[in-house]
């Protein structure tokens, strides 16, 4: 019996179909996961490579997703800890659609107001919800303003 | 439908606006029971002496009635219910809602189920329009609004009168001089949106460095409660505190204002100076809440 070279074997194998977010932040992959509400419960085939090395970035993460291709508007979440990452649409095993990620005008139940006082840290039915402004992100409702480390506030 | 939640949706003209109306209904230009067929929901989930009672004041004076929730406790709001719940059986009784809540963002939350106007008359430590408009009221009774220099002292972290002020000056082109002790300053969110509309805001450690500077002197609260102990709030308290002594020296024209209650802030001394106009200002509640509760109501 022939064993293939490990060497020469691929770090993560291609999908079938599917959705292939490349170019991620280093080390942001899982905090990407958690935004698109992947986790290891709900079912997905996922590969995930960390600080594989990039000629652009340096290092980058990679996230495939076997059997489901994500949406603009759910893609556009993670613009804001990983604004460089590209989404790879993936039908039997081709590129099909490649684009960008924009930050959203509106962030709707993507971050939690750190703001104790803030009536959407309450049982009140309603979901949290952010102005992407220059300088970080507003509450609509109390006005706090998040300017660095939004990922800690990610839901 | 017209909401009054945050000063941050007004624009100058708009205030301007609602200052003038207040006046007309001041200066008693207005029909009598013009609002004889309405029915405002005053719904306090916060203590409030002033802002309540001004708003049962204004809307009996325009011919018109109200109900109440007199405490939480006496409420549904005990019982878990939701401030939404309330608030969408509220706009099936009444023809407009105000509402004072602890938590910031309760009013904005409140516009949204509601199908009648809101006021917001106080959200924890966010916005108070209402205040806001009768502080300025009682500014421009005295002196235009424009280019003057502005000081802010007290308890600026918690009080969401400062901060609704504040927000309002950066539209007239004043200069806003900021006293608060140590630990209670001008959030750095706050400071930076003035800052970025334009305002000159400049902090101080010592209400003396620039008293005699100042056209109006806005004294806030020092709230007892944001102190470990009752030692420290004095320590604090008493280097904070408003006197004749104090005041001299200052521009004739230097109007002090106070949201009222106040606890050790201002002398009673001072009260007999022409400079305490805040008995004016609370006063003035009545005719810029009739302006409020008519345009939302019209």
């Amino acid at each position: 019996m022939s064993r293939k070279d490990p060497s020469r074997g691929l770090l993560v194998s291609p999908i079938r179909n599917g959705t292939v977010i490349d170019h991620i932040t280093a080390g942001e992959a899982l905090n990407v996961l958690k935004i698109l509400g992947i986790t290891g419960s709900t079912g997905e085939c996922l590969s995930i490579a960390t600080n594989v090395v990039s000629k652009r970035l340096g290092k980058k993460d990679i996230v495939k997703v076997e059997n489901r291709e994500l949406r603009k508007e759910e893609v556009d979440r993670i613009a804001l800890i990983a604004p460089q990452a590209k989404i790879n649409i993936i039908r039997e095993y081709q590129v099909v659609e490649k684009k960008g990620v924009e930050i959203p005008k509106i962030l709707k139940a993507v971050v939690r107001c750190p703001n104790p006082g803030c009536i959407t840290n309450t049982n009140e039915p309603v979901e949290s919800t952010f102005e992407v402004r220059e300088k970080g992100l507003r509450c609509l409702y109390c006005d706090w303003l998040i300017k660095d480390d939004i990922a800690n506030f990610i839901i | 439908m017209y909401h009054i939640i945050s000063i941050r949706d007004f624009e100058r003209r708009d205030l301007d606006y609602l200052l003038d109306l207040a006046q007309e209904f001041d200066t008693g230009n207005y029909r009598p029971r013009m609002l004889e067929d309405k029915l405002v929901a005053l719904l306090f989930v916060e203590p409030s002496t002033r802002t309540r009672m001004s708003f049962a004041a204004a809307m009996a004076r325009l011919g018109g009635r109200w109900i109440s929730v007199d405490s939480v406790e006496a409420s549904s709001i005990v019982k878990g219910e939701t401030l939404a719940d309330t608030i969408r059986v509220l706009s099936g009784y009444a023809d407009a809602i105000v509402l004072r809540h602890p938590k910031e963002g309760a009013a904005r939350l409140a516009s949204e189920f509601a199908t009648v106007p809101v006021i917001n008359a106080g959200d924890g430590a966010g916005q108070h329009p209402s205040q806001t408009l009768l502080d300025l009221y009682t500014i421009r009774q005295s002196m235009p609004v424009d280019g003057i220099n502005v000081g802010l002292l007290g308890d600026l972290r918690y009080g969401r009168t400062a901060h609704s002020l504040a927000l309002a000056l950066s539209l007239y082109g004043t200069t806003l001089h900021t006293i608060a002790p140590g630990g209670l300053e001008m959030p750095a969110n706050i400071t930076l949106e003035l800052r970025e509309r334009g305002m000159k805001v400049i902090e101080h450690e010592d209400v003396q460095e620039v008293l005699r500077d100042l056209d109006v002197l806005y004294v806030t609260r020092i709230q007892r409660e944001r102190f470990p102990d009752s030692a420290s709030y004095y320590n604090v308290a008493s280097s904070y505190r408003i006197t004749p002594d104090l005041l001299a020296g200052v521009k004739d024209h230097l109007m002090i204002l106070h949201p009222l209650p106040r606890a050790g802030e201002i002398d009673p001394a001072v009260d007999r100076t022409p400079y305490a106009r805040y008995f004016e200002q609370a006063r003035n509640g009545v005719p810029v809440r009739m302006a409020l509760l008519d345009e939302v109501m019209r």
